[in-house]
């Protein structure tokens, strides 16, 4: 059973309640369309389960099958430093279609983000640096595809893209 | 059983495209990644191979190449690789069916498909670990990285 590597720490983007006891990470590539459906999922397992989870999501863009998918990690990082990740992270799973360069700086009008600012971050050593060590502490962690799922470290054998594998999962955990 | 440590990896010559054929004996001094896999276009859009294809530079920093095998055949093969974008050889054990896989132990009869069976073989053409996948389980890069570092430490000369 492969267990995540790097434990969630002040650098992961969280999501949840600070006395949440389960943990769910999610390695995720923004134009992995198996991902956009796990995204619609894990909404709903944070509406059902307000109280008990923490979110976390990490980077591991495909690049050479998904070309778009590092701009888009890029354009998330750049609006976390602006304190806009979950934001930016939901326009681009919602219009996942439309993932280009142009549309990420339309991404970041639209959340108000000082352009100058995102366009100098997008392609900032801090932002790819932060992508980097995402990619490379799921390697090491087993990721074998996206998404993959870990939930209270273990990573999750048994999610088969249904809702209901990642609410067994939760109702499973040790909390 | 699939093949294991200290096996002489049976030669093979297979085709990893339409018109080339790759020789495992050729590429001795090199160490080599053999990732049996059951079929091309598998369900997932970040399957086991599409993996391999973003740890590739890792593998190379340890001195190995990966290649690809399974029971599909070279056309499904350069498909499949032109779609995912795919930057090493997938070699069709297409005809005698399964012959190589079978030779490895990594061919499931029932099915008709090769195995999840993932071999390093060393830079002497020998078998140096191997391991089987549970079915329908991606092993992933991580276990194979820990035995190419394992082997580093075992075998200080091999950057000479």
């Amino acid at each position: 059973m492969s267990t995540l590597r790097t434990p969630v720490g002040s650098l992961d983007h969280k999501k949840g309640k600070s006395s949440a006891t389960i943990t769910l990470v999610e390695y995720g590539d923004y134009q992995c369309s198996h991902c956009g459906e796990a995204f619609v999922l894990v909404k709903k397992l944070m509406r059902e389960f307000p109280n008990d989870l923490v979110f976390v999501f990490r980077n591991f863009p495909l690049q050479e099958s998904h070309p778009e998918a590092l701009g888009a990690a890029q354009a998330a990082e750049a609006a976390a430093l602006q304190n806009k990740f979950w934001e930016m992270h939901d326009l681009l799973y919602e219009q996942q279609s439309q993932l280009n360069k142009n549309n990420f700086i339309y991404f970041a009008e639209s959340l108000n983000l000082d352009i100058d600012q995102f366009e100098k971050d997008y392609d900032s050593e801090n932002v790819m640096s932060q992508i980097e060590s995402d990619i490379e502490s799921g390697i090491r962690g087993g990721v074998n595809g996206t998404p993959t799922f870990f939930i209270n470290d273990k990573r999750l054998d048994s999610y088969d893209e249904t809702y209901e594998s990642l609410e067994d999962a939760v109702k499973n955990a040790e909390r | 059983m699939i093949l294991q440590k200290g096996t002489p990896a049976p030669d093979f010559e297979l085709n990893s495209t339409p018109d080339q054929t790759l020789k495992l004996s050729d590429m001795k001094g090199k160490r080599v990644i053999l990732a049996f896999y059951p079929a091309d276009w598998s369900p997932v859009c970040s399957d086991q191979m599409s993996l391999y294809n973003e740890t590739r530079k890792i593998f190379q920093k340890y001195g190995a190449e990966v290649i690809g095998i399974s029971v599909d055949s070279k056309w499904s093969h350069l498909a499949f690789s032109k779609s995912k974008n795919i930057h090493f050889p997938l070699l069709a054990d297409f005809e005698p069916k399964g012959k190589v896989s079978k030779e490895y132990g990594a061919y499931d009869g029932s099915n008709g498909t090769s195995t999840r069976a993932l071999f390093i073989v060393d830079e002497n053409g020998v078998i140096a670990w191997s391991y089987l996948s549970p079915v329908g389980i991606n092993p992933g890069a991580d276990i194979i990285i820990d035995e190419l570092e394992k082997m580093n430490t075992d075998n200080k000369d091999v950057n000479k």
